[in-house]
């Protein structure tokens, strides 16, 4: 049985709106993250805006790109 | 930190690798349309239990079967139940036994009748993957050597490696440090070395790699719809070089 992979998560805030519901995230104390909506927050219509602040999945394997998983109030 | 065992506990996990191997075989006999998954997953616990193991699925996590069953664009994970096997589906089927203190764990995708062109080259790449990631099983190698001979013979056949599920140490817990993912630069990550106990498991799709969880927040299944492979060994890395302890002769159809 397959684990998944862990994801180390950060906070950062949404730089620009990209095609294709993707984002550049600014990620805090870190680089700009290419990163797309989690599958959840599509599910609720939940969007997403420069300026609001996120909570990002990142893959160890890759740290430039991620999935949005939450929108701070 | 990763485990390493002595070669009395290899042995041990040897014959927990066993009893898997021949319940896949087992299970393999039965694939054809018209079986559902639950009653693969009936006769996959009994035929376990009955040779003293016990299936380690079954309660890990919550999950709820001795198997996984997951047909066609699923990848892993499918709970068995009234899911009915038809010509041309692809089952891959995940077994887990745990005997005597210690875990074996393989999967294997099964062609289910007569399957596409496609289907089968899916099927023979994704074996050709596992064989590859196996060969690098081997004191003095790095991590990630297994992870990119994953990704490239995967690739290489224009398919495409899931990213988000890895495969994992084993040994007496079913997962265990290091995360084995299928892809990735070589020459990274631990250095490899004797009594180590991998179930090294490429999960490949025809299609695009990113997957999606189903509601049952268990099976997974590809994005795109595409279809998806899955083949696991148990493997043991020893002087003489990486020991599969999870291979039998498995039915090919």
């Amino acid at each position: 049985m397959p684990v998944k992979e862990e994801k180390i998560e950060v906070e950062g805030e949404v730089v620009e709106a990209l095609p294709s519901t993707m984002f550049r995230v600014q990620v805090d104390g870190g680089h700009p993250v290419l990163a797309t909506i989690s599958g959840k927050m599509r599910k609720h219509y939940i969007r997403i805006l420069p300026g609001d602040k996120v909570k990002v999945e990142l893959s160890p394997y890759d740290l430039n790109r991620g999935r949005i998983t939450y929108r701070h109030r | 930190m990763i485990v390493r065992k002595s070669p009395a506990e290899i042995a041990q996990m040897g014959r927990a690798g066993r009893i898997v191997a021949e319940t896949l075989a087992l299970i393999g006999e039965r694939v054809r349309p018209g079986i559902t998954t639950a009653e693969l997953d009936a006769i996959a616990e009994e035929f376990i239990r009955s040779h003293g193991g016990s299936p380690t699925f079954k309660g890990y996590r919550g999950y709820p079967a001795s198997i996984c069953a997951s047909p066609n664009d699923m990848v892993v994970h499918g709970i068995p139940g009234s899911y009915t096997l038809t010509e041309g589906d692809l089952l891959s089927v995940d077994v887990g036994v745990t005997l005597g203190g210690f875990v074996a764990d393989s999967a294997f995708t099964f062609p289910v009748g007569e399957i596409s062109p496609e289907s089968e080259r899916l099927l023979e790449v994704g074996q050709h993957a596992l064989d590859a990631g196996i060969e690098q099983c081997r004191a003095g190698n790095r991590l990630s050597d297994i992870s990119h001979a994953v990704q490239t013979v995967t690739e290489e056949a224009g398919f495409s490696v899931v990213r988000s599920l890895v495969g994992h140490g084993v040994g007496r817990a079913m997962h265990e440090d290091p995360q084995i993912p299928n892809f990735g630069a070589p020459g990274r990550g631990p250095l490899l070395a004797e009594g180590m106990t991998f179930a090294i498991e490429p999960m490949i799709t025809a299609g695009s790699p990113d997957v999606v969880v189903h509601d049952d927040e268990w099976s997974i299944s590809t994005g795109d719809g595409s279809l998806a492979a899955h083949f696991e060994h148990t493997v043991a890395i020893t002087e003489q070089g990486p020991q599969i302890l999870t291979g039998a002769a498995v039915l090919l159809r």
